[in-house]
């Protein structure tokens, strides 16, 4: 059904508007009509007027070697190279200041001979505005070269190419700069088979690629054959859009020889520069949302990006300069090869100077370029175009006016989104429902803000919605990580907690049964004894009756028992708080003092001791106390040995503070335990 | 700072409000030989009530008043509602419809692109349950009137309610094609008995249908001009051919044919200027289609079974409501997704 209304919408809207009108330099397209076929159009896109004749009608020339060049270390998408340099090095031309760190980064090389003056923050351009770290060198203008090293790449391993070319500072010179030996880099899992060439350059002003390649073709295809063979791409398709014939026609014909390339115009139609858009274009494959293009087996390379292989491997010639576009309001527009690093002053003085009522440049297009701030910014590998902007070129938008949802945005948008719903969702905030209508996949070409009535800066509204739910996103992704951890975190307290007190009355177990145990015995050989010397002992016999009355109560009632162990756990408490005091005092005559109120603490149990029993106990107190005073002894050694050590509990490391000191108070009861047991221990000995 | 795109290419909103404008002069033209200048009075009043309106409570709400005044919506919501009204509608009926059509349905919900309704389809609706006799009295084209008016006349009739001492009020006006239509085949009289009666031209009504060419031009006039999108007046006349074609061919003695209906009342200024609102419309290509058939279909079906003369200004209403539905089911497949 859709296809049919497409297609009728297609039918009459073709027949009822001419649509040729729009453009005010349209070249003469009927040359290239033949070679339109097996074109397949997207949806949507806009033609603005091109302004491309400006600054084609000279030659590419070589810029003069400024005074100082300032490289920022960040000209690529991803990491920033580190430098090898020191301010005072003497750098000869094409050698590497910077070489790449991580697997996306791209190294930075001298652009000519000179000397290392400055690394520092320098202005760079960037949207932003914001200062970044720059190399800055002071060319000594002998432009020595540094030994270069060409490779035969026809018979060199490829993985060792690629490897290569990560020194080789080369990056996507469309604009987007990304590190080309990425793109080069087999996975094993994407077969690449088709190389597609983007020379559409569909942004208006640009001319850098349309007089790279009305130049240099053979060199572009002799780059082409190169990323052909590292991609093992059967079939390569270069994209030119119809505004360029003289480019397309060079092109073509010195394509003639490659019959695995084929030279594809395609309409000039914005942005069909943009890769997914190409692709379609030239191949009628649509890229799922989700994929990247080499996952259905296609590369994309920008023209420029070719040719700068192809110098590479053929005279190791590093990426140390671009083509520039230096158009719009100066007296000479024109294109530059212009080394990297160059100020932008430098390039606008070669052009003639910018005209009177020049306000700022622009880096980039007029679609997607952006202010910059200066004329001092050094000209980078992004810089495929500068425009000088006048008000007569470019006017200051009038205010908004609110949306009247006319869908001029829609039927715009080259990715078929619905523009006006996304910009209400983004104005309101409602940054879900902007995810749901596909924000994401919103490349920012400009198209809904060009045909906006309402002049409304649809595009910044998406690029706010975007950084807005980005950070949301990375707040959310905190958070739960957070939460995970604590949740980690409790969970691990808890089951320290359980382990803890299992380990606990284990040991109290153990200790109540040795005192048990103990206490049997003593009263077994009591018993022996007392029949052994059944006159003397008959003063005694009573406490002896009791003591293994008690042994047996406890050996025969343990269930009922358990109050009085309790109480006798209550009692070895106090005696260990009593006995840790005594540690804690550390002087032999606190001892007593500790003694004393273990005497205490032990009245308190609720035994049935008889004045001959205390008795006794009396006789054996001075025994007691020694063993006591040697158990505190050992006891202090061993935790002094402890914290000597260092030793902690295990998984302590990285616990709050307040775990930190649950885990110091559990350790100091365990402690206590220990101690209280020990002294059980001790004591039922002593009282033997 | 990225503020890209630096170029646009857009009519501004005045420039498409001015060319829907100039798209409704062959109709006003037309209009005026047919009814004669009465219309240009209503039309004035209706601008400058519509004006007043919009700056006052542009005023009162604190928004710049003269950005909004120059994008001249309001002046096309008070033409259009102007158009739709009988052309000799007395003075407050022309302010009424307009004030309730600015502040209430367009002002008092955000003013320009808030409105869910179509502005002078709702002054029209709210006039048409208020005052039924007067919004269904439709003078006789002049040149079916037995004593036509002048200008000077109808000037006297749309301010004072006055006529000249010979004339009564009954004599100059009569029902629509539409109405008459369908009291006549409540009186069991066969279509084409009913047709033959002077009020009836070849297609429509008498005169009327001219007004109805006339739009059509400008209607044409604003698709070249790209300032609508094909999709709502195909679709729509396309629906009311559609479905009078179909009453039609199962009983033409009781359903007037497609090319009655598509010339007759206000089908033509629906199609191309009424439901081409894009405000209280949909967006989507797609919700489009929806859109403007529901409004062809509902359009026939008032006509015929319900109690008003036009279903035009229900219809568009009743859709408006199913706008944010149409507009969230008939989300376009976006580039890349399944």
């Amino acid at each position: 059904m859709s296809d049919i209304i497409n297609f009728a919408s297609n039918l009459l809207r073709n027949t009822l508007f001419n649509k040729d009108t729009v453009g005010k330099d349209t070249v003469d397209k009927a040359a290239n009509n033949n070679v339109l076929k097996d074109i397949f159009k997207f949806n949507g896109g806009v033609h603005p007027p091109e302004h491309k004749a400006e600054s084609t009608t000279h030659a590419i020339s070589k810029l003069a070697t400024p005074e100082k060049l300032i490289l920022p270390l960040r000209q690529h998408v991803g990491h920033m190279p580190k430098i090898k340099v020191q301010v005072g090095d003497y750098v000869l031309k094409g050698q590497m200041l910077a070489e790449p760190e991580g697997s996306v980064s791209a190294a930075i090389h001298a652009p000519t001979s000179g000397t290392i003056t400055e690394i520092s923050e320098q202005v760079i351009p960037h949207p932003s505005g914001l200062p970044d770290l720059c190399i800055t060198l002071a060319p000594d203008n002998k432009d020595q070269w540094t030994t270069l090293q060409p490779v035969d790449w026809r018979n060199t391993d490829k993985k060792a190419l690629v490897d290569r070319l990560r020194a080789s500072g080369i990056v996507g010179l469309g604009g987007a700069t990304f590190p080309t030996h990425i793109k080069l880099r087999t996975n094993g899992k994407s077969n690449v088979h088709t190389l597609v060439i983007n020379a559409a350059e569909c942004e208006p002003y640009i001319t850098c690629d349309d007089m790279l390649m009305r130049e240099r073709a053979a060199e572009i295809f002799k780059g082409i054959e190169i990323v052909q063979h590292l991609l093992g791409a059967e079939k390569c398709i270069v994209g030119i859009e119809d505004n360029k014939p003289i480019a397309s026609e060079i092109m073509t014909k010195a394509g003639a020889d490659f019959s695995a390339v084929q030279v594809k115009i395609v309409p000039t139609l914005y942005p069909s520069g943009d890769a997914r858009r190409l692709i379609h274009l030239v191949l009628g494959i649509e890229i799922p949302n989700d994929k990247r293009s080499t996952d259905v087996g296609i590369q994309v390379f920008n023209v420029a990006t070719v040719l700068a292989i192809y110098r590479y491997f053929e005279f190791g010639e590093p990426s140390i300069s671009r083509i520039v576009t230096m158009t719009g309001n100066v007296t000479v527009p024109r294109n530059f090869e212009v080394l990297f690093g160059t100020p932008l002053h430098n390039l606008v003085a070669a052009a003639g100077g910018a005209k009177t009522g020049t306000t700022h440049f622009i880096m980039g297009g007029p679609m997607m370029g952006f202010d910059l701030p200066n004329d001092l910014v050094p000209i980078t590998k992004a810089a495929n175009c500068i425009i000088a902007a006048a008000p007569d070129l470019f006017a200051a938008p009038p205010p908004a006016m609110p949306c009247i949802r006319c869908a001029r945005c829609a039927d715009a948008c080259p990715v078929n989104l619905q523009p006006q719903e996304l910009y209400w969702f983004a104005k309101s905030d409602n940054f879900e429902k902007a995810r749901d209508y596909n924000l994401f996949d919103c490349i920012e070409c400009g198209c809904c803000t060009y045909v906006c009535p309402s002049d409304i800066p649809l595009v910044q509204y998406y690029r706010y919605a975007k950084s807005e739910i980005i950070a949301i996103d990375k707040a959310k992704e905190a958070a739960d990580l957070a939460r995970e951890r604590n949740d980690f975190r409790l969970a691990r307290i808890e089951r320290e907690k359980l382990e803890r007190a299992q380990k606990h009355a284990e040991r109290a177990q153990a200790g109540k049964a040795e005192m048990k145990s103990a206490e049997v015995k003593a009263a077994e050989v009591k018993t022996t004894e007392m029949k052994a010397t059944e006159d003397k002992a008959a003063e005694i016999k009573p406490a002896v009756d009791a003591e293994v009355a008690i042994a047996e109560t406890i050996k025969t009632e343990e269930a009922p028992a358990i109050t009085d162990k309790q109480a006798a756990i209550a009692a070895a408490i106090a005696r260990a708080k009593a006995q840790k005091l005594a540690a804690a005092n550390a002087t032999d005559s606190t001892v007593e003092k500790a003694a004393a109120l273990t005497n205490e603490a032990e009245a308190k149990i609720p035994a049935t001791k008889t004045p001959e029993v205390e008795a006794a106990e009396l006789k054996a107190k001075q025994d007691k106390q020694a063993l006591i005073a040697a158990a505190i002894e050992r006891a202090k050694a061993q935790k002094l040995a402890a914290l000597a050590a260092g030793a902690t509990p295990k998984n302590v490391e990285n616990v709050s503070a307040t775990a930190q000191a649950e885990i110091n108070a559990t350790d100091a009861i365990r402690e206590k335990a220990n101690l209280a047991v020990e002294a059980q221990a001790l004591q039922t000995k002593a009282t033997d | 700072m990225n503020r890209s795109p630096y170029i646009t290419d857009a009519p501004t909103v005045s420039t498409i409000m001015f060319k829907v404008l100039l798209a409704l002069v062959p109709g006003i033209a037309a209009y005026v030989w047919i009814y004669g200048g009465g219309i240009l009075v209503s039309l004035t009043l209706a601008t400058l009530t519509a004006l007043t309106a919009e700056a006052v409570l542009l005023k009162i709400r604190q928004r710049p008043v003269k950005p909004y005044l120059m994008d001249m919506s309001a002046v096309v919501t008070a033409w259009l509602l102007a158009l739709a009204l009988p052309p000799l509608a007395p003075w407050w009926l022309v302010i009424v419809g307009t004030f309730f059509a600015i502040v209430i349905a367009k002002q008092l919900y955000g003013g320009l692109g808030y409105n869910p309704f179509n502005p002078a389809m709702v002054g029209y609706a709210v006039l048409l349950i208020s005052f039924p006799l007067i919004m269904t009295k439709w003078p006789a084209p002049l040149l079916l009137a037995e004593h036509p008016l002048s200008f000077m006349d109808q000037l006297n009739f749309i301010f004072a309610q006055a006529l000249p001492t010979d004339i009564k009020v009954d004599a100059i006006t009569s029902a629509t094609p539409l109405d008459y239509l369908k009291t006549q085949l409540m009186l069991k009289h066969e279509v084409a008995s009913i047709t033959q009666a002077p009020i009836f031209g070849v297609l429509g009504a008498k005169g009327g249908e001219l007004v109805t060419g006339a739009y059509l031009l400008g209607g044409l006039y604003l698709l070249q001009q790209r300032i609508i999108s094909w999709h709502l007046p195909t679709v729509f006349l396309a629906a009311l051919a559609a479905i009078s074609f179909a009453f039609y061919a199962i009983d033409p003695s009781h359903f007037a044919n497609p090319l009655f209906h598509l010339m007759s009342g206000a089908s033509m200024l629906c199609a191309f200027f009424i439901i081409t609102d894009p405000v209280s419309g949909p967006t989507t290509p797609k919700g489009k289609i929806y859109f403007a058939a529901g409004v062809g279909v509902l359009t026939y079906l008032i006509r015929v079974y319900g109690g008003y003369p036009d279903g035009v200004a229900f219809a568009v209403l009743l859709m408006n409501m199913c706008v944010p539905l149409i507009d969230a089911l008939t989300q376009p497949r976006v580039f890349g997704h399944q």
